[in-house]
């Protein structure tokens, strides 16, 4: 709700209402998704090299189940619709998932998956585990900075990646001081943040998507995915300024 | 809310009292019940999520919110109440009165940890959606039922939403000899509570929780807030008089008011950000604004909200008498049952969106209700209480702290 009476409060004040992402289902304000910071290793490597390698890397949300949920999922999503935006460079996304693994159980195999993987870009989504166990936000906070810290080191660009929101566990969830550290934590690396809290707050909000539905079908899961692949590849052109063909001639 | 307490301006009050439902002649100071009672309703707004109505909270424009003030008042309220049954009945029979009460606490906190139970049981077996699969871990703690509930029991395993009732526990648990202390030498009682304080953050002092982590509220640090609470009803409210009634003091209090609403907006009002540009050092310095540590800034803006308001809303403001703030009032002076029934309307009211409909007039509604039904339950506790002859209004002869401790 906050975000409606936000999003109108800026929309009259600011006139801030331009839509950046794809189609209208998909639309996210601009506040929601770009920042300032920048990825200066993915404008360099798409620049010389025309190709960009991607890892996501994180737990059960960045996932679908089922045989079609692997290719139907965001990060599936995000290499095709990247790569639809950005020929002719080549992109690859790995992920490196692992269910029910806290920012620090993550943050610890970073070194790894720089040797291994060698991205340019990964794209950390955490927090959700973290806020069921409701850790000490504090050791996150410097879970995120040691993680954050050595993908830098071993030379790769980070988008951090929040929560998802879940309107029907909300009083039993508390995600807000956790969703606090990652913006905290993006800030301080200029680093940018995929606020996936609030953009699908906003979907929920502006009946994009009936998110307090039950159902055990994949249907609503795959498009969600779909729009945040579609939201990240946004993300990534935009902070990297990387020359891409517009969403809609990309045959989106 | 601090000055002139400990003072009280008889004759006007008792002619207050004379034409008034809820002014009583015990001394006691019904701005305490109003903001308590003010601070509940707060409470019971922002635990409910996704709610427009919560909108108009403090914790929006500024950067405490109504836990300050509900501890701030609870620490007032029971040394008030417990230092007086302290200098009459002395140390054994105040202290036992104060376990008393951090026992009823303690019941009334595992009852809401039933609800709690029973709401997520039912999420458990009717809630299924692929997109969710992770969150469903939340319920991870309903297979070990044994290490669970006995955590729960021990006040280290805690839900959402439920960190208050166990910090004030702690908080009287510890209270005995601290108000022995301050009716002693309030200044070293004061001065030994932000020593601790400091030594919390300084040595990363909590108590630990289950199944990892820390306490949400560190007892160690929100004590500050309760002794000080203490401390001012105990005579530091006269002491900080002077200082209060000073215009620097409430001009500075609400220079500060102000910089914690222009920060606010850069949370909340996208586009603010970008025409006030905060420097990346500022930034690094101020943020995380940390809720479970008492951050500096929580407590300094905690304390220019107080100056402002006893400065502006004096003992004798006739607004207390009037009908339109009695409800408050008298939510305030029951505020252990309607903080609890605040937390249960959250859960429900929550629910109650989930099920039905989550369109803005289902928030005002499921908000004016919940208030309604907190103030119309309190009409009701009183009424119980009256009827036992321990209403407010209606203080037993041989003792006063009964009353009053009930109400701590």
């Amino acid at each position: 709700m906050r975000l409606v009476a936000a999003a109108a409060l800026a929309a009259f004040v600011f006139a801030d209402g331009a839509v950046a992402a794809e189609r209208p289902r998909c639309g996210v304000p601009d506040y929601l998704l770009f920042g300032e910071s920048p990825l200066k290793r993915v404008s360099a490597v798409v620049a010389t090299q025309k190709r960009l390698q991607i890892a996501v890397v994180g737990t059960g949300s960045s996932a679908l189940a089922g045989p079609d949920g692997p290719p139907s999922a965001y990060p599936a999503r995000l290499e095709t619709v990247l790569g639809q935006r950005l020929t002719p460079v080549a992109v690859k996304v790995v992920t490196l998932l692992r269910t029910r693994l806290t920012a620090e159980d993550l943050a610890k195999g970073m070194d790894k998956l720089v040797t291994d993987e060698k991205p340019n870009l990964v794209i950390w989504q955490t927090g959700t585990i973290d806020a069921i166990r409701r850790l000490d936000p504090d050791s996150f906070k410097s879970a995120l900075e040691d993680g954050v810290e050595r993908l830098h080191k071993g030379g790769a660009d980070v988008i951090l990646m929040n929560m998802q929101y879940s309107p029907r566990t909300e009083t039993m969830i508390s995600v807000t001081p956790y969703a606090d550290v990652m913006r905290v934590v993006a800030q301080h690396f200029d680093t940018p943040l995929f606020d996936r809290l609030g953009i699908m707050r906003h979907w929920s909000e502006t009946g994009a998507f009936d998110l307090y539905a039950v159902g055990r079908d994949n249907v609503l899961a795959q498009r969600v995915h779909d729009c945040i692949g579609r939201a990240i590849a946004a993300l990534v052109i935009n902070a990297g300024k990387l020359p891409a063909v517009p969403a809609a001639q990309a045959g989106q | 809310m601090v000055a002139d307490m400990a003072s009280p301006h008889t004759s006007e009050r008792d002619r207050l009292a004379m034409h008034s439902p809820v002014v009583t002649s015990t001394g006691r100071d019904l701005r305490l019940d109003l903001f308590r009672g003010l601070a509940l309703w707060l409470i019971f707004l922002d635990h409910i999520p996704s709610n427009v109505v919560s909108w108009i909270t403090i914790r929006n424009y500024g950067f405490s919110d109504a836990t300050e003030i509900f501890i701030f008042i609870s620490g007032y309220t029971a040394a008030f109440v417990y230092g007086r049954a302290m200098s009459e009945r002395g140390f054994v029979v105040a202290g036992a009165r104060i376990l008393k009460r951090a026992w009823q606490i303690y019941v009334a906190h595992i009852f809401l940890f039933a609800i709690y139970l029973a709401e997520i049981s039912y999420v458990a077996t009717s809630f299924e959606n692929p997109l969710y699969a992770e969150e469903m871990n939340i319920l991870d703690f309903l297979k070990q039922p044994d290490q669970t509930i006995v955590q729960a029991l021990l006040l280290k395993f805690k839900p959402a939403n439920m960190d208050v009732l166990p910090l004030y526990i702690v908080l009287l648990l510890l209270f005995p000899p601290i108000l022995w202390l301050l009716q002693r030498a309030p200044t070293v009682a004061l001065g030994a509570s932000a020593t601790m304080y400091v030594l919390a953050w300084w040595l990363n002092i909590n108590l630990s929780a289950f199944p990892e982590g820390v306490w949400y509220f560190n007892p160690f640090a929100w004590q500050l807030l309760f002794v000080f609470g203490a401390w001012c009803a105990l005579g530091g409210a006269d002491r900080l008089g002077s200082a209060l009634r000073s215009p620097y003091t409430t001009g500075l209090a609400l220079a500060y008011i102000a910089f914690g609403i222009i920060i606010a907006f850069t949370w909340y009002v996208p586009g603010f950000s970008r025409l006030i540009h905060l420097p990346v050092w500022f930034e690094d310095l101020i943020y995380p604004i940390d809720k479970t540590n008492l951050d500096v800034l929580r407590f300094a803006h905690f304390l220019a909200l107080a100056a402002v308001t006893v400065r502006f809303v004096p003992q004798t403001w006739p607004g207390l008498s009037s009908w339109a703030l009695y409800p408050a009032i008298l939510c305030g002076q029951h505020s252990l049952e309607i903080f609890c029934l605040g937390i249960f309307l959250a859960f429900a009211g929550h629910f109650a969106m989930v099920e039905v409909s989550t369109a803005i007039w289902m928030q005002i509604l499921i908000s004016a209700l919940g208030i309604t039904i907190m103030t119309g339950t309190a009409a009701l506790i009183m009424w119980y209480k009256t009827l036992e002859g321990r209403g407010p209004t209606t203080r037993p002869k041989t003792t006063n702290a009964d009353l009053a401790g009930g109400e701590a």
